[in-house]
């Protein structure tokens, strides 16, 4: 084949792809796809698993200290859903053709990003509702609008996550609830947490849409189906209400409703702070990258056994068999 | 013939951007065969856009019996539903 008619292929195949991506239906994995769309989706998937993962690190540091039992079953219950989100997404990642130890290994090597909000710390027990109610909340206002994304095991993921994540919220709020309902030290404790975990939950949603390094190409296929700022646009509009309702104020002066666009005003976010997290100089960058290395390098020996076992088990069947 | 023939179970998705979805099974000597058995036998009205035939000697399935063991926690971890959580009306879509 010439080059030339390698092109003209090329530029038939793409097109046929983008008809079939603007007639809103799914791409699945063994369909042609132009490998920008493959390693978009790939860094994207990769990184959302790499969220879920980490995730579990500032929650799951309070499942001992919960203040009761059922409190602890509970996060318990959560920190196990994350873990199998986390799943859910690398085998969508893998059937892109991704293995699970190169993911793994961009995000040892720090080439691959997860959520800055997990760099932030949780310091007292209302951080953990803030987290629920925020981190959560957060993230499903994403995942909600992802369910529609065009690539179908991601689609699918999305779904199956998102009935999952209805009583993450739900708990994290419950938390507060009882906090802000209970004595002034209680309720200051909650409203110190929200605080602090307000403005990052608002940078989950990454860079404003002018700002945003992938977002023209990812609408365009359909990767993501709402902007960054209209999903933060959301997020704030829901929050206000949940807050009120138990007392809690949004650290936020510039908070205001804006009758003309039937929406909430909000300040300015600090672009500063968000990028000197997502590029390592976090509060705990460190050590959430140190404990991911730590578990994984110590979980070696496990996978050392399964796979020595399986090779005897073979070895004896093939010795049976001859 | 047919004892000496193969089964495969049959997937198929009915519409893009659906999960496959268990339909049945046939015999075949191989699982080009069987995609094809299964193009002729399972979808005469267009009903996928994909077929997966799979050995059925390949899939590992639990059983009803081990029901506890595995479903358990349906029955006695009701915070694992969102309904568990008692919220004011004013935010109870949450
Ligand atoms: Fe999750
Ligand atoms: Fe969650």
């Amino acid at each position: 084949m010439t080059t030339e008619h390698h092109e003209q292929d090329l530029a038939a195949l793409e097109q046929r792809f983008q008809a079939r991506i603007d007639a809103e239906e799914k791409i699945e994995p063994k369909d042609w796809m132009p490998e920008k769309y493959r390693q978009n989706l790939i860094r994207q998937i990769s990184q959302h698993a790499h969220s879920e993962v980490i995730g579990m690190q500032p929650e799951g540091n309070w499942i001992t200290r919960a203040p009761s039992l059922h409190r602890k079953c509970i996060l318990l219950a959560k920190v196990q859903d994350e873990g199998g989100h986390g799943l859910y997404l690398y085998s969508a990642a893998e059937t892109l053709g991704a293995s699970r130890e190169e993911m793994n290994q961009a995000l040892h090597d720090g080439r691959a990003k997860y959520a800055s909000i997990f760099n932030y710390p949780a310091l007292t027990w209302a951080d953990i509702g803030a987290i629920g109610w925020l981190v959560d909340g957060a993230a499903i206002v994403n995942q909600v609008s992802l369910q529609r994304t065009s690539y179908g095991p991601y689609a699918r993921g999305m779904v199956r996550i998102c009935k999952e994540e209805s009583f993450h919220q739900r708990q994290g709020y419950h938390i507060m609830m009882t906090l802000a309902r209970g004595t002034a030290e209680q309720k200051a404790m909650a409203q110190d947490s929200l605080n602090r975990f307000w403005w990052p939950s608002l940078m989950m949603f990454g860079p404003h849409d002018a700002e945003s390094a992938h977002s023209a190409q990812s609408m365009k296929w359909k990767i993501k189906r709402q902007s960054n700022d209209e999903l933060r646009q959301k997020f704030v509009d829901q929050s206000v209400k949940q807050a009120e309702v138990i007392g809690l104020s949004i650290p936020d002066p510039d908070l205001q409703w804006n009758e003309q666009r039937g929406h909430y005003d909000f300040g300015d976010i600090d672009w500063e702070e968000f990028n000197r997290v997502i590029n390592g100089d976090g509060p705990c960058n460190r050590q959430r990258l140190a404990h991911h290395v730590k578990a994984h390098e110590e979980g070696q020996w496990v996978r050392d056994a399964i796979s020595a076992h399986e090779a005897k088990k073979r070895q004896r069947n093939d010795r049976q068999a001859a | 013939m047919s004892e000496h023939m193969k089964l495969y179970e049959v997937f198929i998705r009915s519409r893009r951007g659906l999960d496959h979805k268990h339909v049945g099974s046939l015999h075949a000597e191989d699982p080009a065969q069987a995609l094809e058995y299964a193009r002729d036998v399972y979808t005469r009205r267009s009903e996928g856009v994909s077929i997966w035939v799979v050995n059925s000697s390949d899939i590992v399935a639990s059983q009803e019996g081990d029901c506890e063991s595995f479903y358990d926690p349906l029955d006695d971890k009701p915070y694992r539903h969102a309904t568990h959580y008692q919220l004011p009306d004013e935010v109870n879509n949450m």
